[in-house]
């Protein structure tokens, strides 16, 4: 009798009873690596070489997996166990993806603050052999190709964008939708090859040019134009177009005036991302505007540099000083992820401040 | 009576106005001029292909001969950028709708959508100075003690900059693209399949493998598919880290690597002249094909599920 009694008694409280205190993943993870630190010790110490973090990550990684689903399978049965099992392994799978990021930052921070000093941002590669010089040729070449690629493709992205959603029907609105599509899988180096062939055809072979350059970005940029704008004029309501047709504004007026300035934000934002996308691009550039140590201002005559391919041709081609090529490639590369950065960070702020309360 | 029936016709339909009929002019050109643009991309590459498809080239070898090791090459970098990258997408898309805290899900997968802004060219130099001399030991390791699997077939690239460098660096470049697209799938699933899968005592990852990844399914496979879009038509990384020496081989970790069709370009364009340019282009085109074939595949599959996927 009294052991039926104090049976219940025993488990205090049923809805907890077999299962693990919440602090037992944390208390696990924390033992394993403890574990591992000391493998990885032990083996440091009998090979001579470094005490590796690596090791400590993986042998606790590992051991943390075996031992919380091991326990949990003894403690709280097989599914709780899997449960278990399969979100140490999500959660391990998220901090390794943040690996390559980190690791990426911080090396082109630590890189490339070697040359981010005053000299790099006013001169350019023009007879320079060795240390010095700098990059302000490639960021006048990636401003001016940059934004002649945004003088293209801008326009061309919104009209399309404004005929897909206000007029497109049929087969044209169809074939163009399909077809932008396929711009966004076109491979970035193809059109390079697209703008040469373009160019080479009215200026001969080996042409090289700023303009070329920007063709060839623009061809990247208009699908990410044309998407993000058509997402953005669907999401003005219809009530809107439907009011102001309704008091005798005629459609392009309604489209001028009452559709693009609900949507301009969301418009501005995708530009903003477009042109982040772009700004990086190295491989057509490397084609179509080639390389050169000088300034050019002119996008429509001669090589033009860029910052991605500054990066590439300073990194794959040093001179007999090593290092200060490469530490001009860090440095290139440390710009570019600012601007990049910046301008991602914009395109957010944009769309954050502008964007047009719902519900209203 | 008879001059009021043709007045109440012309007032059914607006009158047209200069300024709306150029309106409408300017759009459809700029979509027309689109369609143009890619018949120009298509027009213009083939012409300079040509020469170099039917002609004799200088080696004597045929096109097809020249640009086969590239072919093979872009799809075997491609594909072991899949086998890493396709897994963790879905591991970390899942992490971020399913097992992170709310408040830092969006904050998550902002900082995985930042590997996407990164360019290229970075992702190359990271790949040549950080990760090469990071794996270089992992390779030696692989080629003494699994050299038996041919794929670990000694010697080691004493490098790093091995075929698998580059896919592991491809990985973590479409790792984002997939990542953000199988979150917005993950995150369409009903919510009540979601909650009946969890009040009828499934574990997360029962209600998980339950609901969430059967409803995904096409979803992800086309994502992943796009995904790979972008790592055949990758360059600069690839032809930043990759030693490659134009084999075909399957192993992994030594320095015989297959090269591939956008690296090849990169790395030859800017001194070719003559035939060589429209060997180059020629190989463009090849990849032109393989990308274009990859994503209307993708989205024949997503078109096909949107169709018959509600519920």
């Amino acid at each position: 009798m009294t052991t039926t009694i104090s049976a219940p008694r025993q488990a205090q409280n049923p809805l907890t009873a077999g299962q693990l205190p919440r602090w037992s993943p944390w208390a696990t993870l924390l033992a394993a690596l403890l574990v591992g630190a000391a493998v990885a010790g032990l083996i440091a110490g009998a090979s001579g070489a470094q005490f590796s973090i690596v090791t400590t990550a993986v042998i606790g990684f590992v051991l943390y997996l075996v031992a919380i689903t091991v326990v949990s399978q003894l403690i709280e049965g097989g599914r709780k166990a899997t449960d278990r099992f399969v979100t140490g392994l999500v959660t391990g799978a998220f901090l390794l993806a943040l690996i390559p990021l980190v690791s990426l930052v911080v090396t082109v921070v630590a890189n490339g603050l070697a040359r981010f000093d005053l000299e790099f941002f006013t001169y350019s590669m023009r007879n320079v052999v060795g240390e010095g010089g700098g990059v302000l040729h490639a960021i006048v070449g990636t401003l001016l190709v940059t934004l002649w690629a945004a003088i293209i493709s801008v326009p061309v992205g919104i009209f399309t964008a404004i005929y897909l959603v206000e007029y497109g029907k049929g087969k044209l609105a169809k074939a163009i939708t399909f077809f932008v599509d396929v711009m966004t899988g076109i491979p970035s180096i193809v059109a390079g090859l697209f703008a040469y062939a373009l160019f080479a055809l009215f200026f001969g072979e080996g042409v090289r040019s700023g303009i070329g350059g920007a063709v060839a970005l623009s061809l990247l940029m208009i699908p990410t134009v044309v998407r993000s704008t058509e997402e953005m004029l669907k999401l003005v309501p219809n009530d809107l177009r439907e009011a102001s047709l309704a008091l005798g504004v005629p459609k392009w007026l309604t489209i001028a005036k009452v559709v693009l300035p609900t949507a301009l934000a969301g418009i501005v934002t995708g530009v903003t991302l477009a042109v982040a996308r772009v700004i990086g691009e190295t491989a057509p550039l490397l084609i179509i505007a080639g390389f050169t140590t000088n300034m050019n201002y002119n996008v429509f005559d001669g090589r033009m540099m860029t910052l991605p391919v500054f990066a590439y041709n300073q990194y794959v081609s040093p001179g007999v000083q090593e290092q200060a090529y490469f530490d001009r490639a860090w440095a290139a590369a440390l710009i570019l992820i600012l601007i990049v950065m910046i301008l991602n960070i914009v395109a957010r702020l944009i769309a954050h401040f502008f964007a047009p309360k719902a519900g209203r | 009576m008879t001059t009021a029936a043709p007045a109440a016709t012309t007032r059914a339909s607006a009158p047209n106005r200069p300024a709306d009929v150029i309106f409408k002019a300017v759009s459809t050109t700029a979509g027309v001029l689109i369609l143009i643009a890619l018949a120009g991309v298509a027009i213009f590459l083939v012409a300079q292909a040509v020469p170099a498809i039917i002609g004799p080239l200088p080696d004597d070898d045929s096109f097809w001969a020249w640009v086969w090791p590239l072919t093979f090459g872009t799809l075997w970098s491609a594909f072991l950028a899949m086998v890493m990258a396709v897994p963790m997408a879905i591991a970390i898309a899942l992490f971020i709708t399913h097992f992170a805290p709310r408040r830092l899900a969006s904050i998550l997968g902002y900082a995985i959508d930042l590997l996407a802004a990164i360019p290229s060219v970075i992702y190359g130099l990271w790949g040549i100075a950080v990760l090469a001399p990071f794996m270089q030991p992992a390779y030696a390791w692989l080629a003494e003690n699994l050299g038996w699997i041919p794929l670990f077939s000694p010697p080691a690239s004493g490098t790093g900059r091995t075929i698998l460098t580059a896919a592991i660096v491809l990985a973590v470049m479409v790792l984002p693209i997939i990542t953000a697209l199988c979150r917005e799938i993950f995150l369409q699933t009903p919510r009540l399949n979601e909650e009946a899968s969890l009040a009828l005592g499934a574990t997360r990852w029962e209600m998980i493998r339950m609901a969430v990844l059967p409803h995904g399914r096409s979803g992800i496979i086309a994502s992943s598919i796009l995904g790979l879009g972008r790592a055949l038509g990758e360059t600069m990384a690839v032809a930043m880290v990759l030693a490659s020496a134009g084999a075909v081989t399957f192993v992994v970790v030594g320095s015989q690597n297959p090269s591939t069709i956008a690296a090849n370009i990169a790395l030859r364009f800017p001194e070719a002249h003559g035939i060589t340019v429209n060997m180059l282009i020629g190989s463009g085109l090849v990849l032109f094909a393989i990308t274009l074939l990859v994503n209307a595949i993708s989205r024949w599959i997503i078109a096909k599920t949107t169709v018959d996927g509600g519920r």
